[in-house]
Order: C-alpha cells, then sequence, then structure tokens
C-alpha cells in the first residue's frame, strides 16, 4: 500500500509520476503534498506523469482540473503528460476536457514546453527587475 | 394415423419420388454454375432421408426434437446456399419442389380415403420446411453482411504518418458513432506509437456532416489534446461550412484548413521544417 505518491524537485520544477491507482484519499493527500512543495521550493512549473495510469474516473479527472488552478495560483506551470488512450477516451465521454491544462505526449516534450513557458515569462518580466546592467553584456556577448 | 402412414408411404417410394424431384427441380431450373449436379443429388436424397426418418417417428409437431436433425441439415444448406450467390427463391424452390411428386405419389393411393388428410400434412410438412429454408438463408445472408460491414470499417479508417510528427486521417464516406469510436482509438493509439504532435483529419469525403458527426469530432479533437497532440480539420467543403455554421456547432479553437495541402505546410511549420526547392 502506497500512502503518498513522492513528488521529486528537479531545479525550478516538480516533478510527480502517478503510477499506482488513484483513490480518493491519496488524490486528496497529493493535493496537500504539492501545494505545499510548490510554496516551499518556490517552483515555477509542475510535471505530472500519468502515463502508468489506465483507470480514470470522473474525481481523478476533478482532481487534475484542480491541481492545475491551485498551481496557476501559485505561481506554477502545469503540464500533464503520457495519457494514455482509453485514459483520454474516458475524460472525453466524462465530459472533462481539462480546460486550460497544458498536455504533452511524454515527458521530454513537456519538459520542453515547461522551460520554453518559463523562460518566456522570465525575460518578459526581466527589464524591469535589472534594467540597465543587462544591456551592456549582452552586446558583449 | 396419418403421420406414420405418409411416413409408411413414403419409405415405399423413396427412389420413385427422389427421383421425381430431382426432375421437378431441373424444371424449376438448377443453377449449375454455382452447384453441380452430383451436389444437388446428394442434397436432395439426405433431405429426404432425414423427413422420412423425422415422420417415423410420429412427429406431428414441427417443434419437437424428432425433426432436430432435419433442421440442422437445412440450416447447414441454406446457409450454404447464401454463401454461394443462390437467390432466396432459388433456395426455396429447392424444398418447395418436393410439394409435386408427393402430391402425385398420394394421388395415387386410391386405397387410402383419408388422401384429403395426407396432402394436407404433407402442404403444411413442406410450407415449414420452405419457411425454414429461407429463415436460415437470411441468417446466413446477414453473417455474409455483417462480416463485410466489419471488414469495411477496419479497411476504411487509415491513420498514416505524413512527416515525422504529423499524423493524416482521411476520412471517406459516412460517419456514424461505430466508426468514430474505431477512428478515435486507432488515432490516439498512432499518436502514441508515432509520438506525433500533430494530426491531419480531413474530411474531403465525408458526404454530410451534422451534428452528431460534429461532436464525435470534437470528441476525438479533445481526446487527441488531452494525450498532448494537436488536431487540424481540413477538407471542409463550402456546404459542410454553411451546414456547421447554421446548425450552431462550436468548433472552439480548433484549427481549420480548406486543403490537407494547406494543413501539412500549417504542421511542418510549426515543427520548424522549411521544405527547399533545387535550384536549377
Amino acid at each position: 500500500m502506497v500512502d503518498r505518491i513522492p513528488i521529486l524537485k528537479m531545479g525550478k520544477y516538480l516533478l510527480l509520476s502517478i503510477q499506482v491507482d488513484m483513490h480518493d484519499q491519496l488524490a486528496l493527500d497529493l493535493q496537500e503534498d504539492l501545494t505545499e512543495q510548490i510554496v516551499r521550493h518556490r517552483a515555477k512549473g509542475v510535471l505530472i506523469d500519468i502515463s502508468s495510469l489506465e483507470i480514470v474516473d470522473s474525481f481523478i479527472g476533478r482532481m487534475l482540473s484542480h491541481i492545475a488552478n491551485v498551481s496557476r495560483i501559485l505561481d506554477a506551470k502545469v503540464i500533464v503528460v503520457g495519457m494514455q488512450p482509453a485514459v483520454a477516451i474516458t475524460l472525453v465521454e466524462l465530459g472533462l476536457s481539462l480546460e486550460g491544462i497544458a498536455t504533452a505526449l511524454n515527458i521530454e516534450k513537456g519538459m520542453r514546453w515547461l522551460e520554453n513557458s518559463v523562460n518566456e515569462d522570465e525575460i518578459a518580466g526581466e527589464p524591469e527587475s535589472d534594467e540597465d546592467t543587462d544591456a551592456p553584456s549582452e552586446t558583449g556577448n | 394415423m396419418s403421420v406414420s402412414q405418409l411416413a409408411e408411404l413414403l419409405k415405399q417410394n423413396e427412389e420413385q419420388i427422389l427421383d421425381k424431384w430431382l426432375s421437378a427441380q431441373r424444371a424449376a431450373g438448377i443453377r449449375f454454375d454455382l452447384i453441380d449436379e452430383r451436389n444437388v443429388q446428394d442434397n436432395s436424397r439426405d433431405l429426404l432421408k432425414a423427413v422420412i426418418m423425422a415422420l417415423a417417428q410420429d412427429a406431428d409437431d414441427f417443434d419437437a426434437p424428432a425433426w432436430k436433425p432435419l433442421k440442422a441439415q437445412l440450416e447447414r444448406l441454406s446457409r450454404t446456399q447464401a454463401r454461394q450467390g443462390f437467390s432466396a427463391s432459388e433456395t426455396a424452390t429447392f424444398v418447395f419442389s418436393l410439394k409435386e411428386p408427393l402430391f402425385e405419389l398420394i394421388q395415387n393411393q386410391s386405397q387410402y380415403d383419408n388422401r384429403v388428410d395426407l396432402v394436407w400434412l404433407v402442404n403444411k410438412l413442406v410450407d415449414k420446411l420452405g419457411l425454414f429454408s429461407v429463415e436460415y438463408y437470411m441468417a446466413g445472408r446477414e453473417a455474409v453482411i455483417r462480416e463485410q460491414q466489419e471488414s469495411l470499417l477496419e479497411l476504411s479508417t487509415p491513420v498514416v504518418q505524413l512527416w515525422d510528427g504529423v499524423l493524416a486521417v482521411p476520412l471517406i464516406g459516412a460517419l456514424d458513432s461505430n466508426r468514430t469510436q474505431i477512428v478515435m482509438e486507432s488515432l490516439l493509439q498512432k499518436i502514441v506509437e508515432t509520438e506525433s504532435d500533430i494530426a491531419i483529419i480531413d474530411i474531403t469525403g465525408v458526404p454530410t456532416v451534422d451534428t452528431m458527426v460534429a461532436q464525435h469530432l470534437l470528441k476525438t479533437i479533445t481526446a487527441a489534446k488531452l494525450m498532448g497532440a494537436r488536431c487540424i480539420i481540413s477538407g471542409i467543403r463550402p456546404q459542410i461550412a454553411a451546414t456547421i455554421v447554421h446548425l450552431g456547432v462550436e468548433l472552439g479553437d480548433v484549427v481549420t484548413k480548406s486543403s490537407l495541402a494547406d494543413a501539412f505546410k500549417l504542421s511542418l511549420k510549426e515543427l520548424n521544417v522549411r521544405l527547399v526547392g533545387n535550384a536549377r
């Protein structure tokens, strides 16, 4: 019996891989753990790998939406990767299209997306924080 | 007892009935392009034997177990004929042409005074047999149609890879929920196998789009999106575009392109692939 799903920290990102059948308590614990970890590590992105998840119900679907919404408020981007065809079909049939959650085919592509979108944010935010100091160094390189 | 009488009568005149039955069949026309004389003879002989056997057990009721072997034989025969391409009336004629020789036989038995009863019995019997053979024939035909439908489903939903990371699903023919389900499954499976980012659904060959079809397409697109692949719909004809708008179907943020070529160009652009022509 697994009582917690491990959440791994990798640089600015948090990685979590769901490899067991989710039951309700596990999902609730996960939500709690994740929000805590995002705040503690000031994570910029969360990657959720569900490639081993074969059974899904409306509760899990809602949980994913919930995690995504909470993370967005905490300024972390969420991407769900590796969804199985059967799971995707089930979610669609349940009417849960996971609006607003980014998805990718595998961890590699998901990671690339996270890096791109986080970098974009930082570049956009940079001129405000360090104004002129950056400009000369860039021309120098 | 007329049933046992009839059984006795048939047994005594088996050869004669068979001969007359065969000539009656010949008169009605045998499809020699589908079956040969020997087979017709064997089939007729076997069936007649089975009839006599069933009658000999004094079974008046057609649902009695005594008729089981006869029914089984008839079923096998009709099903094969359905597969071989006989028409329904040809299959029924095989049985119905048994009436004439039997009536003739009874007519000649002047020693019996219950000939009307016997004729009625034969009539009932042959009619039942005829109905059964037609029923089995239909069942055989339906099985053939079902098989063809299944193989058509498999044939008509190919998912092809156009480029590294680009899949295309050329849909041809009417879409129903059954078919869209299969399209959805095979597309999603292929997305996983090839790790494709973009799937182009080409509906040039789809004659009509109603709300159901649009709904199914949207479901497929949403499922693909959940897995992390993007879908482009191409080949929407003017009438279909008008229908979609008229029906008020919300396509949302689904990208649509007029032709497969345009959709392919867009997907190459998204994958940062640039095609360069050779200068001559």
